[in-house]
């Protein structure tokens, strides 16, 4: 039973990246990439317990993190043009 | 702040000797000191304490509501004719605190069919996914019972 | 094996996967951006608390189940900063929200 989840899992990462492959704008493509980032956690988690080595809970944990850390650097990135730099930052920029 | 942190470090850990122990008690020393220098700590708080006992019954009521308007756009997604009605709707609310404000907007978002899309001081722009979503929100009981939760933690 | 508790808990598993699978499903139908993004918070919410909720009796209580909650804790709470951000610089870049759309 629990190994049938792992196959919805798994077909469901395989429809996030193809709909990550064919968006049309690029919010769109960020959009699948951070449902990938969900999915993908949740079958750590799973795939974790069907070997019996709950240890890859941690990964997981630190998957989701990343994973949100990643969507807003990406979307920062895209909006700004740079990383969020401070005022400071962007005088220095000039001389370069 | 160090409590909850030395808690978390022994909840995830698991392990207890000597050596992983003097680890963790550097890295929270070190996330102490480095937030201290950020000036990331919130003295405007009231009470995390009564803040978090009092969030208890919201949380439930919120998971309630979750799972309710889940089914909906369950049922919308799955229906062929795909019976979406999509508009931007801008709310009032009666939250104080920043932090109350962030609350409000991220259960808006959190329930599936209603997303918040940009917070003012006093109203949140919405955009909702059907009719039905949107009378949700107008009947006003999310925003009553964050206002609750706030009044009852300062006071 | 076979005992209730292991069997509600694989039921849990298999329905957060349908309910996964249901909201790829509805970010393929969509017809805009906006739209989408609600078809995503079904996985982000009722995906992930069912397969937690699942996986959490499955183990039982012990040290487990409480970084299960934290798993579940942390994605209920960054999940929607991000769909917020994404709206929001989405509005920002000049993507207008098709409006009214009432295609019954």
């Amino acid at each position: 039973m629990v190994e049938f989840t792992i196959l919805l899992i798994l077909l469901s990462m395989l429809l996030a990246l193809i709909s990550a492959a064919i968006g049309e704008t690029v919010y769109d493509k960020i959009l699948a990439v951070n449902i990938f980032g969900t999915i993908t956690v949740l079958f750590i988690a799973v795939y974790g317990f069907v070997t019996g080595r709950p240890d890859f809970l941690d990964i997981a944990l630190v998957y989701a993190l990343i994973s949100f850390v990643t969507t807003i650097a990406v979307l920062k990135f895209f909006e700004y043009g740079d990383m969020g730099k401070s005022s400071t930052d962007r005088e220095q920029d000039i001389d370069i | 702040m160090l409590i909850i942190l030395t808690s978390l470090w022994l909840l995830l850990s698991g392990h207890y000797t000597g050596l992983i122990l003097s680890l963790g008690l550097i890295s929270i020393l070190l996330v102490s000191v480095l937030s201290i220098r950020m000036q990331l700590l919130d003295y405007e708080q009231p009470d995390s304490f009564r803040q978090t006992v009092y969030s208890i019954p919201y949380g439930f009521w919120l998971l309630k509501e979750i799972v309710k308007s889940n089914i909906d756009v369950s049922l919308r997604i799955l229906n062929p004719a795909l019976p979406i009605k999509p508009q931007l709707y801008n709310l009032k609310t009666s939250q104080r605190a920043e932090l109350a404000r962030v609350s409000h907007a991220n259960s808006i978002t959190l329930t599936p069919g209603t997303i918040s899309i940009d917070v003012d001081d006093d109203s949140i722009e919405v955009h909702v996914l059907s009719q039905s979503g949107l009378e949700g929100l107008l009947d006003g009981e999310m925003d009553a019972r964050i206002t609750r939760v706030e009044d009852r933690s300062y006071g | 094996m076979n005992d209730p508790v292991y069997l509600i808990a694989c039921c849990l598993l298999i329905l957060g996967a349908v309910f996964v699978l249901i909201g790829l499903l509805g970010v393929f139908r969509m017809p805009d951006f906006f739209t989408r993004l609600h078809a995503a918070s079904i996985i982000d919410s009722m995906g992930t608390l069912l397969i937690m909720l699942g996986l959490m009796l499955m183990s039982g209580i012990n040290l487990i189940t409480v970084k299960l909650f934290l798993i579940l804790l942390f994605i209920l709470i960054t999940t929607p900063t991000a769909a917020h951000a994404l709206a929001k610089s989405a509005l920002h870049g000049k993507l207008k929200p098709k409006l009214g759309d009432d295609k019954s």
